[in-house]
C-alpha cells in the first residue's frame, strides 16, 4: 500500500519538480573499477595445541547414543582447526548468497554453508535456501570462530554432533512491533544427527523457532527464545559392544523432538563495548526419542534383534565472559547432560541385558571451563582454557587448550 | 495533461489521509538531529547509537533489529563506518525498502570530499576505510552539504510533503550559513593550532579550523593505545611541542590524561556528536560547544 502510494506520488513529483528530483537521484556515483564486483572473501585461520590427560580417542557421553558427529576436544598436540573461507555478495538486487568452505586438517574440504537469500520476500520476511546453520537456539546460527570457548557446548555435541546445518529452506519473519519478534521455520532433508538419511522424498527435518528481545535501559539488552525440532530417523546406525565384547553395529529408527530454550544477556558501560563489557548466556535442550531399535544389524553377536525404545534425555550449559580491559577477556562455562531413563523394548523384555548395550547406561556428563582470551584487534586471538571434563562417565578429563584465531580478508558482522 | 494532474492529486489527497510519520532511524545521532531539522513533526525519528558509544564498535541488538524493520528512511553515514553492525541488522530485518540500493537508504558519506583516502589496503595499517576517513560530522560545511541531500531525499520519499521539506531546508540552509559565518569568525584564533588526537576521527574538524595534528594516542587507527607507542609520543611532544590533547567524549579517557600529565598540555574532551555534552543538544549546540572547549582550552 506504502509502496504503491510513494510510488504515485514519486510520479507526480517527477511530473512537477522535474529539476529537484533529478539531482536526488544523481547522488555522486564514483566510477567502479571491475574489481569491485568480486564477492568479499574472508578467511579464518585457527589451530590449538591441546594437552589432554586422556586418550581422545575414547571420548564419548556416556548414555547418549552416539551422534557420529564432531564430539570431543580433538586430537593431542599441535592441530591445525579448520580453515574457513568464506565468499559473499548481493547475486543481483532481489538475492544475495554466501559460501562457506572449511578446509579440514585432514585436507579435506567441507561445505560449511552455501546458500541464497531473499531479504524483504514481503514485508519483514527473509527466505533463505540452500545449506546454512539452523537458526535454532543461541549459538548454533554462529561461526566456530565467534565462540567464546574453543570448543562447543556439551549438549551441542551430544544431541546434533556439534552445529546443525540444514538442507533446505528458511522462512524467518519479523514482526512489525517495536519489541523485536522473530519467527521462523525451516525444513530441510535432516541426513545429519539425530537425523539420517531417509532416501525419501519428503523432509526429514522440520523446526519451527521463536525469539524476542530488547534493551533494559542503555547498557544492557537481551534475547530469548524457544526452538522446536521434529527430526526422523531411520536405520540411524551406531557402533557398541556386547556385554562379552564384540562389536556390533545398532541402529535407532523413529521420531526425534528437541525443545531447546535460549538466553543471552549482555552489558557494556552506556552500551560502548570498547572498554568493559559483560555477558551471560545458557541454553536448556530436551530430546524425545521414541521407535525402534535394532540390535547387531550386521550379525555379529546374535542379531539382528528389534524391539521399541523410548527415552527423554535433557542437557543445558550456561557461561559468562567478562571483557575487564580492553582487548582481555575471561570466561567460565558449566556443561551438565541427564542421559534419561532409557525403556529398551529389548532389555525390558530380558532379551538382553543392560551390558548388551554399554554405550547407553545411563550416566550424567558433566563439565567445567574457564579461558582467558587476548585480542590484540578484531582480526586476531589468542585464548587460553582449561576444562574438567566428565562425559565418559568413569574419570575426569583434564584439557588445557591453547588457541590462535586469525582473520584475513573482510571481516562481516557480527550478530548480537 | 489535466486528468493526469486530478489523479495525482486524488492519489496524493489519499496518500496525505492515510499518512503517518515517516519513521527514520539514524546510525549516528548528528544524523538524527539533522532529520529532526529538516523534517520536524513529520518524521519520527530515532539514532541506533548515541554519543557515549564508538559507532566502529556496536552491538547489532534485537531493538536495533525491529527499528530497522519497522524503518522508512535509513540515515547513516557509510564509507565503511558501520561494517561491523549495519549489515547485520539490514540482512535480519527483512525492510527491502531500507537495503542498499533502495530509496530508503541514505548514506551521507556519498555527498562529501572524503579525507584521509587510503593510498594502499592494508590491514597492517590498522582499521583503515577504503572510502576514506568516515567522520565526516565536524566539518559544518559537510553537514550543509548533507542536509541538501538528504531533504531532497526526504520529498522523494515522502512526496506529499515535498515542500515541507523544501521550507525547512532552505530555513535551516540560511541559519546553517550566519551560523558558519560566526564560528569561523570565532575560530580564527584555532589557526595553526598544534593538537593530538585519540583516533583520526577529528581530521574534517582540523581540516576546516586549520589546525594541525602532530600525533594520535592510538599507534594506528583502531589500535588500542599502547605504553610503548605513548612513551615514543611524549618524546616526540618534548621537541615538537603541541598545544592540546583531544578526545571524543566516547573514548577511554586514561590515555589522553597521562599524555595531558605528562606532557603539562590542556586534555579536551569534545562532544563529537550531538549528545556529548550538555551544551550539544543539537548540531548548533555541537560546533558552538566544541568551538568553545577548544577555545578555552587554547587560551
Amino acid at each position: 500500500m506504502f509502496a504503491i502510494r510513494s510510488a504515485v506520488a514519486g510520479a507526480c513529483l517527477a511530473a512537477t519538480l522535474p529539476a529537484f528530483s533529478q539531482t536526488a537521484s544523481t547522488a555522486s556515483t564514483a566510477a567502479t573499477p571491475e574489481t569491485s564486483f568480486n564477492p568479499a572473501i574472508s578467511l579464518i585461520l585457527n589451530g590449538t595445541y591441546a594437552n589432554l590427560s586422556r586418550d581422545p580417542e575414547t571420548y564419548r557421553f556416556q548414555g547418549f547414543i552416539p551422534s557420529g558427529g564432531e564430539i570431543g576436544p580433538g586430537g593431542r598436540s599441535f592441530q591445525l582447526g579448520e580453515s574457513e573461507l568464506t565468499l559473499s555478495a548481493a547475486i543481483d538486487p532481489t538475492f544475495n548468497g554466501r559460501f562457506t568452505a572449511a578446509v579440514t586438517p585432514e585436507n579435506e574440504v567441507e561445505v560449511e554453508e552455501a546458500w541464497f537469500e531473499r531479504t524483504g520476500l514481503f514485508n519483514g520476511a527473509t527466505l533463505k535456501g540452500g545449506r546454512f546453520l539452523s537458526s535454532f537456539g543461541y549459538l548454533n546460527g554462529q561461526h566456530a570462530h565467534t565462540w567464546d570457548f574453543t570448543d562447543a557446548p556439551l549438549a551441542y555435541q551430544a544431541f546434533f554432533g556439534g552445529a546443525l546445518k540444514n538442507d533446505g529452506l528458511q522462512l524467518r519473519w519479523l514482526a512489525p512491533t517495536d519489541r523485536f519478534i522473530e519467527l521462523a521455520a525451516e525444513v530441510g532433508a535432516g541426513r545429519t544427527f539425530p537425523g539420517s538419511d531417509t532416501s525419501r522424498n519428503g523432509a526429514g527435518v522440520f523446526a519451527l523457532m521463536a525469539h524476542t528481545g530488547d534493551d533494559i535501559g542503555a547498557s544492557s539488552s537481551w534475547r530469548t527464545g524457544i526452538s522446536w525440532l521434529r527430526h526422523r530417523a531411520s536405520q540411524r546406525t551406531f557402533e557398541d559392544s556386547d556385554s562379552l565384547g564384540t562389536p556390533v553395529t545398532n541402529s535407532f529408527t523413529g521420531r526425534s523432538t528437541t525443545w531447546v530454550l535460549d538466553a543471552v544477556y549482555k552489558w557494556a558501560p552506556q552500551g560502548n563495548a570498547t572498554g568493559r563489557s559483560f555477558k551471560l548466556q545458557g541454553e536448556y535442550f530436551r530430546r524425545s526419542e521414541s521407535g525402534t531399535l535394532d540390535f547387531d544389524t550386521t550379525s555379529q553377536a546374535g542379531g539382528p534383534l528389534s524391539d521399541s525404545y523410548r527415552n527423554t534425555q535433557s542437557g543445558w550449559y550456561a557461561q559468562a565472559v567478562y571483557q575487564f580491559m580492553p582487548r582481555w577477556r575471561a570466561g567460565l562455562r558449566y556443561d551438565r547432560l541427564d542421559a534419561g531413563n532409557a525403556r529398551i523394548g529389548l532389555v525390558d523384555n530380558g532379551t538382553l541385558t543392560e551390558a548388551d548395550l554399554p554405550s547407553l547406561i545411563k550416566a550424567k556428563p558433566e563439565r567445567s571451563t574457564v579461558m582467558l582470551d587476548y585480542s590484540p584487534t578484531e582480526f586476531s586471538r589468542v585464548r587460553l582454557q582449561f576444562a574438567a571434563d566428565r562425559s565418559r562417565g568413569d574419570g575426569t578429563d583434564r584439557q588445557v587448550f591453547l588457541q590462535y584465531i586469525m582473520s584475513l580478508g573482510a571481516h562481516g558482522a557480527h550478530t548480537f | 495533461m489535466n486528468l493526469r494532474h486530478l489523479l495525482c492529486v486524488a492519489l496524493v489527497g489519499f496518500g496525505l489521509q492515510a499518512h503517518a510519520a515517516l519513521k527514520v532511524v539514524a546510525c549516528e545521532p548528528e544524523w538524527a538531529a539533522l532529520a529532526t531539522e529538516l523534517g520536524g513533526d513529520q518524521l519520527q525519528v530515532s539514532s541506533a547509537t548515541t554519543a557515549l558509544q564508538d559507532p566502529h564498535r556496536i552491538e547489532a541488538r534485537p531493538s536495533l533489529i525491529a527499528r530497522v524493520r519497522n524503518a522508512d528512511l535509513l540515515v547513516c553515514t557509510g564509507m565503511e563506518l558501520e561494517t561491523g553492525w549495519l549489515p547485520v541488522l539490514l540482512q535480519q530485518s527483512g525492510n527491502a525498502k531500507v537495503a542498499p540500493g533502495a530509496a530508503g537508504f541514505f548514506e551521507a558519506g556519498r555527498f562529501v570530499t572524503a579525507l584521509d583516502v587510503p593510498a594502499r589496503l592494508d590491514r597492517s595499517d590498522g582499521d583503515v576505510h577504503a572510502a576514506g576517513n568516515p567522520h565526516i560530522q565536524l566539518d559544518p560545511r559537510n553537514i550543509a552539504l548533507v542536509a541538501k541531500a538528504l531533504a531532497e531525499r526526504l520529498a522523494q520519499l515522502d512526496a506529499a510533503n515535498a515542500r515541507v521539506y523544501q521550507e525547512r531546508h532552505a530555513a535551516f540552509a540560511a541559519r546553517w550559513a550566519d551560523a558558519l559565518r560566526r564560528w569561523e569568525q570565532q575560530a580564527a584564533p584555532l589557526k595553526g593550532l598544534s593538537v593530538v588526537v585519540h583516533h583520526k576521527n577529528m581530521s574534517y574538524l582540523s581540516n576546516w579550523l586549520g589546525l594541525r595534528e602532530v600525533g594520535t594516542l592510538e599507534p594506528k587507527p583502531g589500535l588500542e593505545p599502547s605504553a610503548g607507542h605513548l612513551g615514543a609520543l611524549k618524546a616526540q611532544l618534548a621537541k615538537q611541542p603541541a598545544k592540546l590533547v583531544v578526545r571524543a567524549a566516547y573514548q577511554d579517557p586514561r590515555a589522553a590524561q597521562w599524555l595531558s600529565e605528562q606532557a603539562r598540555i590542556p586534555a579536551v574532551v569534545l562532544p563529537f556528536t550531538v549528545g556529548g555534552n550538555e551544551q550539544a543538544k543539537d548540531l548548533f549546540g555541537l560546533f558552538d560547544s566544541t568551538l568553545s572547549l577548544l577555545l578555552a582550552a587554547a587560551r
